[in-house]
């Protein structure tokens, strides 16, 4: 018998000089070398280094990829209202919408996941830090990759020196995802009479 | 001595791959110039080499870099460039004399939209027919086709091994989308790497002929600086290496040239085949392009057309019996390639009576499998 294909495929986007391809490098990479499974990274970018428009496409699978675009995507994550409007069509029907929530304005079609991941890396003093953060809320709230595998591909991907500072920035990030999720639970089973 | 080869399991793009290939090929030169989407093999390799006892030099421009390799290759090293579209057609007249001096070296372009500067950051592979005639004159050239980060590591040393064992320049025609993607590549230890290094010279300095061939047509190379008499010219050359500007001796050297890359096409020629046993159309790729074929073939099966996959990992020289004998039991071939149809007429040239097709794209993105999809239910109404 061979074994069932399952395969999630993931959009991150944004501007350029977000780390936009680096957060689909750690996802790849988790998933590769963490969780054991078969992953694609592929890129477009233009040719600015700051501010263009950046897309990392990101396919994790039990079986090699052959194809390595998104057709459509299981999870979309939008660091920018632009990447939004360009992407969201590309998501399914039943799939993750994350996003930066201070950055994009979904258009209230189906519901969404936000964090203030740029406004929570500010806090902590580094805004380039907001991919990580949004690492860390994407792996709390998708099933993409475990999060012991996604801790270590951080831990490798980051410069020298600032492997700490970017782990508490992926905890951060993963925290507010845990409680993100059980505010949703609690809505669900109405626990709580307040929309948010 | 501690192992320059990083043993193990790494997620890198296509680019970093291929600077580790040359790294465990035993690769101690590059020259080269930064250009999109090759930049990151240069960036990788500048890192690594000071590292393994190499030298690194960013060269003013891609005509220096090429003339580098082959000065390097001359005392004895093995050198490497990458570059992309741009830099590759500056690089062609030296390609030539690295042809002609039988200068092993290799060549990486991580091929772009041309023609001119294109687009930059996005991925192509239209200059396959540029590596093949690029440089003027008659010649025999090796080109590989890696398909992902993996083979940008495998096939790299695959290059240096041919460009050692053949004493000419192999390009390795990769492409943007190869070269940034970001995959798992395993990368073996040192001892289970095979790599093969240029035949020198043995005997008397005195009675040395530098290019006279030894069993499988190529002559030993001494380095500059091993005391043998060494002449390099790009001129026509006799055994001695000395310019004789006669027809016997262009004959001689033409001879030589051509031939030892066409009585070794079975070393040279790699090839990979997928569910072919059976296929009423077969198609032909290569690099990117060939995992949409892969993925076409997939679901073409679903469908039932009975859909194989040929695909060319060396397109230079090309495996012409292989199209031949296919021709002679198959409905007809679809070449995809990220060009308007390059590999598509050498494929058309040996496939005789039966029907090509191409699924093309001038550039900039990668072929849909359903575009292979389409031409093959019409090529099979």
């Amino acid at each position: 018998m061979t074994k069932e294909i399952q395969k999630q495929e993931v959009i991150v986007t944004g501007f350029g000089g977000q780390g936009i391809v680096l957060a689909g490098k750690i996802l790849g990479m988790a998933a590769a070398l963490g969780d054991h499974k078969e992953s694609t990274l592929v890129q477009s970018y233009g040719p600015e280094s700051r501010g263009g428009a950046c897309c990392a496409q990101v396919i994790i699978s039990n079986r090699i990829i052959q194809y390595p675009y998104v057709k459509t995507a299981d999870a979309l994550i939008c660091m920018s209202q632009s990447a939004y409007e360009k992407y969201k069509d590309q998501l399914k029907p039943e799939g993750y919408l994350i996003t930066d929530r201070d950055l994009v304005t979904p258009d209230g079609c189906r519901e969404f996941f936000d964090i203030p991941a740029t406004r929570m890396a500010e806090e902590l003093g580094r805004k380039m830090m907001a991919n990580i953060i949004m690492l860390g809320f994407v792996t709390a709230i998708t099933a993409l990759v475990s999060k012991a595998a996604a801790q270590e591909a951080v831990q490798s991907s980051v410069p020298k020196g600032t492997e700490e500072m970017n782990l508490k920035a992926f905890t951060k990030g993963f925290e507010y995802g845990v409680s993100k999720l059980k505010g949703k639970e609690k809505k669900a089973t109405g626990q709580i009479g307040v929309t948010s | 001595m501690k192992s320059h080869v990083l043993t193990g399991e790494h997620f890198i793009n296509g680019d970093e791959a291929c600077a580790e290939g040359a790294i465990a090929a035993g690769c101690k030169f590059f020259g080269g110039y930064p250009i999109t989407p090759a930049t990151e093999v240069a960036e990788q390799i500048s890192i690594r080499l000071p590292q393994v006892g190499g030298t690194f030099i960013q060269m003013e421009d891609e005509i220096a870099a090429m003339t580098s390799i082959l000065g390097a290759a001359w005392t004895g090293v093995k050198s490497m460039t990458a570059t992309s579209g741009p830099g590759f057609s500056l690089m062609m007249e030296t390609v030539g004399l690295a042809v002609v001096t039988e200068t092993p070296c290799v060549v990486v372009n991580v091929q772009r939209a041309g023609p001119s500067t294109g687009l930059p950051t996005q991925g192509a592979q239209a200059d396959m027919m540029q590596a093949r005639w690029g440089s003027h004159g008659d010649y025999e050239i090796i080109a590989l086709a890696p398909s992902s980060p993996q083979e940008m590591f495998d096939l790299t040393i695959t290059a240096f091994n041919l460009s050692e064992t053949y004493r000419t320049p192999v390009f390795i025609m990769s492409d943007e989308i190869v070269g940034h993607m970001s995959e798992k590549v395993i990368i073996p230890e040192a001892r289970k790497i095979k790599t093969v290094s240029r035949p020198r010279p043995t005997g008397r300095k005195d009675r040395f002929l530098p290019y006279k061939p030894g069993p499988n047509g190529v002559a030993p190379m001494p380095a500059i600086g091993d005391g043998y008499n060494v002449h390099v010219t790009g001129l026509t050359h006799d055994e001695k290496g000395y310019p004789v500007m006669s027809v016997e001796t262009q004959k001689e050297m033409m001879a030589r040239l051509l031939g030892k890359i066409r009585n070794n096409l079975d070393d040279i020629i790699l090839t990979e085949e997928h569910r072919l046993e059976d296929a009423d159309i077969v198609v032909v790729s290569y690099g990117v392009s060939a995992r949409t074929a892969y993925t076409a073939v997939e679901e073409a099966r679903q469908m039932g057309i009975k859909m194989g996959l040929l695909r060319l990992i060396t397109v230079w020289p090309f495996p012409e019996e292989k199209i031949r004998s296919l021709a002679k039991r198959v409905k007809g071939f679809i070449t995809v390639e990220i060009n308007m149809g390059q590999i598509c007429r050498e494929v058309q040239r040996f496939a005789g009576l039966t029907p090509t097709y191409l699924a093309g794209h001038p550039g900039g993105a990668i072929i849909p499998p359903e575009d292979v999809l389409k031409i093959a239910k019409e090529a099979l109404a």
